[in-house]
């Protein structure tokens, strides 16, 4: 049974109540080494996103804003102390479950799939809410007993990503439900899951494994397909990883210049201002290019592995952790499926890919963490 | 407190052991993705930018070639005719308005052909050619070939074009193709319509477009910087539409069609055995062909202009009222629901008042019908036997026996456009006009006029199925897919729907319409044979309301206002093998106007030489 508690540490590491921060950002709750590399991404991302949109004036100021509402989130989230945070895990993950549910009963048809809720003014994607939601509640859950997690906590935990994974799956949105599955997986494995029950859970996702399958659409069941063999549907999409391969491939150490791709600019590419932008990126900036840019994304998590490790109690911990790893996910699945090596799935590249929805939950995710990092106190030896 | 710190400084060294390796796990997976990269962008750089820079692989999608349609004799309807035409990819000229003055001066090239270019050029996708001379004979193609160095960018293509030999004969039915608009371009699979130019606009073609599309295959082709193929690596290939077989009989068309001569009307003609659709006519009609690559503006607008309004489906999209042809159905509603005996007699003064009411309604027999029984109320066409049985069955009754017959809702036909007709009823009356019924209507509606709207199609249908004896058949064109190949005919199943209807009754008023016919008192006399036996039934509407103290005089009413003139028969009657509806728009007196050209229609189904074999077979099947 679910036993909810409470939690037995909060009071104990209040109290001494003084900041370690001093400094320039000592009143406003920032990490710096994160904020600029953030900032750094984000403006070579929109350097490659320009080329990628066919030089498109009116995207790039439409990113632009996105961006800037996406930072400022991310600056307020910030400034919720992690207390506040973890008290609305639960109800933020109920709220996000229950939208969940409304857009299957009665959300838009969008492209085929049902993800978007209508709010009257602004149209909602509950499962981006999910993907915040998901590690709070599990590192909340988690946190209110010693770790690492008995069993049958661990069999909750797993009940509790299995079904919004199973019910965002169903929208269908492949993507974002193995992005949320692979949020759970990382707090879990965090939280110090011992290696039986983790051979146990990579077992029974095999097994289970038909069954997503059949959760799957045939258009998610064609992708699959096509991954194992891509020739077998050139002109799907085959296509986008052949073509992907070749402006990757056909850029070299060096690349043949910001603006001077061949296959963006024929228009060989598709999707190539979203999913597949790191194609553009090999093909104009080469090598060398790539591997800054993984370089920054590579200071980004290995800076939130950092924090999570300084975090003062388990709930920070688990989540800072968990945040940083879905972003690793993120970039890893995109790239991964980029450049051949992962089937073809809707996920974009993190920060760098035209489009607003992710752009938002990922600097939500960041501003947790830095809230995570700024609200420690000293603590007595 | 102490066991609590424990804990966590416990937990926390867990934690960091998890964050460590977690770490790990990242710079594995970062190194995988370099690994990738190296083996691409160094490894394989060779080969994936020869790629890119000079042979681009390009994708051609092949198009399917479209599905003939062939009549129930197998006669051929929509054909695909090869054409040469001399096209331009745009993106390969320099100076377009010099390469069509030079080009002009080698192969004539008309205004139309300019103004058709232009209008093309408008709604082009990126590198796709664009004709500005379609047919070109073999002179002209070895004209242009000698001097084609001098004309990049330009290039003579086979096409397949649509092609309807039968022209306006076919034009109501199967419509035509065109090319695909903007909305359509959102409804079908992208995919499947790469390389697809034209899509079914109506009737049977767009209906079927499903089967007569086919799959779209591909072949992967390297292509230089200039576009010019150097070699095919890979084919998949197409998959051709379906052709359909129709059990519309193309001589009994024709035939229908001339026998309407140069009036306005339709003529449907269904075969009770199968429900199948044996001529669906609509005159005047129109050229299809005109529509296949884009019809010329005047032309189109001469269409859209024209008072006779050639482009509209009168015989499933025309609503009227169905005026007396109604009779033997209310007929048969009034037996079956115990209103009226067939043997029960009612005074026809030539008028009937409503009990309280002084509004006289008339009788169009004047002098009236005397002692009226069923049997002399169908042959003669009595209005005021129809005015007392409706009334005594009621609107309700009324309403929900038509609609046994498919009034007042679509038929369910293959052929895009129908439209439903219009059975009232109080809750439409309710609806339409926020009203209570008035009982005067329910009359009007017993002698199927006032807001009663059917289309053509509707009172086929409905006859076809007194024919059959209550057996519905939802009405089809087409009958099967012809053999293609490996794959078999497949031929598509009767929708059949029995009203329960007592035999006697149905004797008794196919007896009666036999004498409509027959006797020297019926209203459709002159069509008599003694070839085959006929079952029918004389309509004629009023389009223009007579008042109460006037009389109407067709001699003095404009063209326009004269009365529509209908008849329904089916024939033989002992096996009824084709049920027809006639509509002559404006024609004066059904039994005078529109029964001829049901006659007409008959005889050259029944009395051809040799008789419809593919009907006969669909028959035995059966």
């Amino acid at each position: 049974m679910l036993k909810w508690g409470t939690n037995t540490f909060s009071t104990s590491v209040d109290s001494v109540p003084r900041a370690v921060r001093v400094g320039l950002l000592g009143r406003v709750h920032l990490d710096l080494p994160l904020l600029i590399a953030l900032l750094l991404l984000c403006a070579y991302g929109l350097l490659v996103l320009f080329s990628a949109t066919g030089q498109d004036p009116h995207k790039l100021h439409q990113q632009l804003i996105r961006l800037g509402i996406a930072f400022a989130v991310m600056v307020v989230t910030a400034q919720i102390p992690p207390w506040k945070l973890r008290r609305w895990s639960l109800p933020l993950f109920g709220i996000g479950l229950t939208m969940l549910l409304g857009v299957l009963a009665l959300g838009e048809i969008g492209k085929g799939a049902q993800r978007w809720l209508d709010l009257g003014v602004v149209r909602f994607q509950p499962s981006e809410l999910l993907k915040v939601a998901v590690p709070m509640t599990l590192a909340w859950y988690l946190a209110e007993r010693p770790l690492p997690p008995s069993g049958s906590r661990t069999l909750w935990a797993v009940i509790l990503t299995a079904v919004p994974v199973l019910l965002i799956a169903r929208q269908p949105d492949l993507g974002t439900a193995l992005l949320v599955a692979g949020t759970g997986i990382v707090v879990l494995f965090l939280a110090g899951l011992r290696w039986q029950p983790i051979a146990l859970l990579g077992a029974s996702a095999v097994a289970l494994a038909p069954l997503l399958w059949y959760f799957m659409h045939p258009y998610q069941q064609q992708r699959v397909l096509t991954f194992l063999n891509p020739e077998s549907d050139p002109l799907g999409t085959g296509y986008h990883i052949i073509q992907a391969k070749i402006a990757i491939g056909s850029g070299g150490i060096y690349g043949k210049g910001w603006l001077n791709g061949t296959q963006s600019r024929l228009e060989f590419l598709p999707e190539r201002s979203t999913d597949f932008v790191f194609a553009i990126l090999g093909e104009e900036f080469g090598l060398i290019g790539i591997l800054a840019m993984l370089a920054i994304y590579l200071f980004i998590i290995v800076r939130g592995l950092y924090i999570a490790t300084q975090a003062q109690d388990t709930y920070g911990r688990l989540l800072a952790g968990g945040l940083t790893m879905t972003f690793f996910i993120y970039l890893f699945v995109n790239t991964g499926m980029t450049t051949g090596l992962l089937p073809v799935v809707g996920i974009p590249l993190p920060l760098v890919s035209y489009g607003g929805t992710s752009l938002v939950t990922i600097l939500a995710g960041f501003g947790i963490l830095m809230s995570i990092h700024t609200h420690r106190k000293l603590l007595l030896p | 407190m102490e066991s609590i710190l424990k804990d966590h400084s416990r937990e926390s060294r867990l934690f960091a052991k998890r964050a460590i390796l977690a770490g790990v796990l990242v710079l594995a997976a970062m190194l995988m993705v370099t690994a990738r990269l190296v083996q691409l962008q160094i490894g394989n750089y060779t080969h994936l930018s020869t790629l890119s820079r000079d042979n681009q692989v390009k994708l051609e999608p092949l198009p399917p070639t479209r599905g003939l349609i062939y009549d129930a004799a197998g006669v051929l309807l929509a054909d695909n005719r090869p054409s040469l035409s001399l096209e331009i990819t745009l993106e390969e000229v320099e100076d377009l308005d010099t390469t069509i003055d030079e080009l002009g001066a080698l192969i004539d090239i008309g205004d139309k052909d300019l103004k058709h270019f232009a209008r093309m050029r408008k709604l082009r996708h990126r590198f796709e050619e664009i004709p500005i001379r379609t047919d070109l004979n073999p002179e002209e193609v070895a004209r242009f070939a000698v001097n084609r160095h001098r004309f990049p960018g330009v290039a003579v293509r086979a096409r397949l074009l649509r092609a309807y030999p039968l022209g306006e004969h076919t034009a109501h039915v199967l419509s035509y193709v065109g090319r695909i608009n903007e909305q359509e371009l959102k409804r079908i699979d992208a995919l499947n319509y790469a390389g697809t130019n034209y899509i079914g606009k109506g009737g049977v073609e767009k209906a079927h477009e499903d089967l007569l599309h086919g799959t779209v295959g591909h072949r992967q082709v390297e292509v230089n910087a200039k576009g010019h193929v150097l070699g095919v690596l890979k084919r998949h290939q197409p998959q051709s539409g379906k052709s359909l077989e129709l059990y519309l009989d193309i001589r009994l068309q024709q035939d229908a069609y001339a026998a309407l001569g140069d009036r306005r009307g339709a003529v449907v003609a269904i075969d009770p055995r199968t429900g199948g659709v044996l001529a669906l006519v609509s005159r005047p009609s129109f050229d299809p062909n005109l529509f296949v690559d884009g019809i010329d503006a005047a032309d189109y607008r001469a269409l859209r202009r024209s008072p006779d309004k050639p482009l509209f489906n009168r015989a499933i999209r025309g609503q009227y009222s169905p005026g007396s042809t109604i009779k033997p159905f209310i007929s048969l509603g009034g037996l079956e629901t115990g209103t009226i005996r067939a043997t029960d007699a009612k005074w026809c003064p030539g008028y009937y008042r409503l009990p309280g009411h002084t509004h006289k309604y008339r009788c169009w027999n004047r002098g009236g019908h005397g002692t009226t029984a069923l049997e002399k109320a169908i042959v003669q066409s009595c209005d005021v036997y129809f005015y007392k049985l409706a009334q005594g069955m009621g609107i309700d009754r009324l309403h929900d026996f038509l609609a046994g017959f498919g009034f007042g809702k679509r038929t369910g036909i293959d052929v895009t456009g129908e439209r439903r007709g219009l059975l009232p009823s109080k809750t439409w009356k309710r609806r339409a006009y926020n009203q209570p019924w008035f009982p005067g209507e329910t009359l009007i509606v017993g002698i199927g006029q006032g807001p009663f709207l059917t289309t053509p199609l509707q009172l086929a249908v409905a006859t076809a199925t007194l024919a059959a004896r209550g057996r519905f058949i939802r009405p089809r064109i087409v009958r099967a897919t012809k053999a293609q190949g490996p794959e078999a005919k497949h031929e598509f199943p009767a929708q059949i729907r029995q009203l329960p209807l007592s035999s006697r009754y149905l004797d008794k008023v196919i007896e009666s319409m036999v004498k409509v016919v027959r006797s020297n008192r019926g209203t459709a006399k002159r069509i008599r044979t003694n070839a085959y036996s006929i079952a029918g039934k004389t309509g004629t509407v009023q389009v223009f309301s007579v008042k109460q103290k006037e009389r109407y005089r067709e001699s003095e009413v404009a063209e326009h206002m004269r009365d529509h003139a209908l008849f329904v028969a089916f024939a033989p009657v002992e096996d009824p093998r084709i049920a027809v509806a006639v509509i002559v728009e404006n024609g004066g007196h059904g039994g005078a106007v529109a029964a001829p050209v049901a006659r007409r229609v008959m005889d050259s189904y029944l009395l051809r030489t040799p008789p419809p074999a593919a009907a006969g077979e669909a028959a035995g099947g059966h």
